[in-house]
């Protein structure tokens, strides 16, 4: 059980067990001291480019520069030679830290999966970072950062196999060896196609907020109409006598260029992310690799699986793209549940749904109409709300001294027409809500506009819970929470009575199967 | 079905939806005490704030002593009103809120982990919370106000006796 290149540390003080302690992958204290200067190579970078003409200044920089470095690397190697970790029966341990020792043991059952992560660094280095998920969320969990490729591979593999025994040993059943086969892989040009899609209104609403705020670090001014018709009459001097066919191009040029950033923006988050993408099924489970400059490769148990999700959005829909969750204890980079087919046609969604062990509702299946009074409810909601909001401010703008302009007072009305919109899209949903239960599960279909499909396992959930607010109670409906490991599913808007049998229905399915036998 | 098994969903169906038990009625001193111990930096920034305004004399005050009022004396009774619980045969169903109801039922084979804790107000009178921990994301952990503590802990002992030795 030696890894190569991992050196296995000697105690004389401690014998036996002591022999497996292990250290990380000696490298992996440059890729530590790299990622520690990280956030301090910007400000030198900054101070050698204000110095750029004075030799002397960028000694100078130079010289205080060094001992950050030196004492980044410095660190990186402390906690390289402080961090062991130990393979054992049970459990897998780690201990870390310089000045607080911390030690930590995660038993093999209470890990979810175990992911491995190559960050561009790490990757050129030949390492990965390997993360036990027990699903304890974000920095609690386990990780050991960072191993060599093969010894990441090795851990892996180990700790799933002694998983699987007791897995086995507890439902009686040797788990089935099925060869690594591709569910699901996107082509560079699907990951394009994706890229478009996510567009990012958040950046554009950003960059157009900086534009106005931070104007003066640009050379001219974005917003000074008569300087972009003189900067366009450089070519063409016709253009200056246009007027306000000149300003409109300005405001056109403006949004345009934001709308294209948007685009851009969308398009390298997604390929950086989503490059190369592929979804494998191996004996045990579901695997996925993804990532052009960081690297993720992330195993998700079968039996795990606790719901899916399909979801889409409402400008994608329209072309047939939709992407599927898993929700499941472990967490995936931050996102509650894994994504395992981000932009899919259905054709592609469904195999991978029957590989998790869940099923598409059939054509049989009897959907139940949720409350007519909870829709009702919604669009008053929003109508009382944005009519309010909207007489305040016109109200607002009426007293206010200098403003005169019709347009200003009539641009309030937005307010109101949007409210509108979202009482229809409310009465358009409510004819779309369904919701069926059958043998092993229970399936909620949402969104007219951009379809969802909620799929769970009615003996895994953890808990139901009927709620209602004053409105409810005078409508006669109420919202079923469910307890899900790892993810959110409620059905809103349910008569009472239909809510009650739901919950009496599902208990039933609940209370038959245990908690470890489950998870 | 046989008849056993539709027996047991009866008995079960009333454990959904029938009577409830009611929490300890100690419970409600306990939230009234704590609505005075909430209410008294109000109270007395009204005061200075009466002193420092010009108005009606005890305008501010008044208010501000109605709503205290309300909240010390009423309140907590309706919100002990709205609380409840039933004990199934492997289930708990707990029940609570006075504006925004909410009713849930945990199983016992669902219960990752149980407290029993007792604030300062609660020991006072010899009460404490029972606390049910789930895997859920929602309803992650179920509080039982109100109990009376050598209750809370049988209750402990009932749910512990269910939950199955894991496999550790």
């Amino acid at each position: 059980m030696s890894g190569a290149g991992v050196p296995v540390i000697r105690r004389s003080g401690q014998q036996g067990l002591a022999l497996q302690d292990r250290r990380t992958d000696p490298k992996s204290f440059i890729a530590l001291g790299i990622s520690g200067l990280g956030s301090s190579i910007l400000p030198i970078a900054a101070m050698l480019f204000a110095f750029r003409d004075e030799p002397i200044g960028i000694g100078i920089v130079l010289l205080f520069a060094l001992p950050f470095v030196a004492a980044a690397f410095a660190l990186a190697y402390l906690r390289w030679w402080k961090t062991t970790y130990r393979v054992g029966e049970n459990d897998i341990r780690v201990e870390s830290g310089i000045v607080s020792r911390a030690a930590r043991s995660v038993p093999y059952e209470r890990i979810q999966d175990v992911s491995l992560e190559q960050a561009l660094i790490p990757r050129l280095l030949g390492l990965v970072e390997v993360r036990f998920e027990t699903g304890a969320g974000g920095k609690d969990e386990l990780k050991l950062a960072y191993l060599s490729e093969a010894e990441g591979e090795r851990l892996r593999e180990l700790v799933r196999d002694r998983r699987e025994v007791s897995v086995a040993v507890e439902d009686g059943t040797p788990a089935a060896e099925v060869d690594d086969r591709v569910l699901f892989a996107m082509p560079p040009r699907r990951v394009l196609t994706f890229g478009l899609f996510e567009f990012s209104l958040a950046v554009v609403a950003v960059l157009a907020g900086a534009a106005q705020q931070l104007d003066f670090l640009l050379p001219f001014d974005l917003w000074d109409l008569d300087a972009w018709q003189e900067r366009l009459a450089g070519p063409g001097a016709w253009l200056a006598g246009l007027g306000p066919s000149a300003q409109v191009l300005g405001a056109i040029i403006a949004i345009g260029s934001l709308l294209a950033i948007g685009f851009a923006t969308g398009l390298v988050r997604t390929v950086l992310r989503e490059w190369g993408f592929i979804l494998t099924r191996n004996a045990k489970g579901l695997r996925r690799r993804r990532g052009l400059l960081t690297r993720t490769d992330v195993v998700m148990p079968v039996h795990r699986v606790q719901a899916v999700k399909i979801g889409t959005g409402m400008l994608r829909w329209r072309f047939g793209w939709q992407s599927l969750k898993l929700v499941s204890l472990a967490q995936d980079a931050g996102d509650a549940s894994h994504v395992v087919a981000p932009f899919a046609k259905r054709h592609e969604i469904e195999p991978i749904i029957a590989e998790t062990g869940f099923a598409l509702p059939e054509d049989r299946v009897s959907w139940h109409s949720t409350s007519k009074a909870y829709a009702f409810h919604r669009a008053l909601v929003w109508l009382v709300v944005t009519f309010l909001l909207g007489a305040g401010i016109e109200a607002a703008l009426l007293l206010a001294p200098d403003v005169e302009s019709s347009v200003v007072l009539w641009l309030p009305l937005i307010i109101p027409a949007l409210g509108v919109l979202a009482a229809l899209r409310e009465w358009w949903n409510w004819r779309f809500r369904r919701y069926a239960l059958t043998h092993q599960q229970l399936f909620h279909c949402h969104s007219r506009l951009a379809p969802h499909t909620d799929i769970a396992n009615r003996a895994k959930l953890q808990s139901v819970e009927i709620a209602q607010g004053p409105l409810a109670r005078r409508g006669g409906y109420a919202t079923l929470y469910l307890g899900l490991a790892g993810g959110t599913l409620n059905l809103p808007g349910l008569p009472l009575a239909d809510a009650r049998t739901l919950r009496s229905e599902l208990l039933d399915s609940m209370t038959r199967h245990d908690f470890s036998t489950l998870i | 079905m046989d008849e056993a098994g539709l027996a047991n969903r009866n008995e079960v169906a009333t454990a959904d939806h029938g009577e409830l038990s009611r929490l300890h009625p100690d419970h409600i001193k306990v939230l009234r005490i704590a609505g005075v111990l909430w209410a008294l930096p109000f109270v007395i920034g009204s005061g200075v704030l009466e002193t420092a305004l010009p108005g009606p004399p005890g305008l501010i005050v008044g208010i501000v002593l109605v709503v205290a009022a309300i909240l010390i004396l009423r309140v907590p009774f309706r919100r002990y009103q709205a609380r409840g619980y039933a004990i199934g045969e492997d289930r708990l169903r707990v029940v609570r809120g006075v504006l925004f109801r909410s009713d849930t039922i945990v199983p016992f084979g669902r219960v990752q982990h149980i407290d029993v804790d007792q604030g300062p107000l609660e020991r006072m009178y010899g009460l404490a919370t029972l606390t049910l921990h789930t895997a859920g994301s929602h309803n992650a952990s179920v509080p039982l106000p109100g109990l009376d503590h050598a209750d809370a802990l049988a209750m402990r002992e009932t749910l512990r006796a269910h939950i199955r030795r894991d496999t550790m």
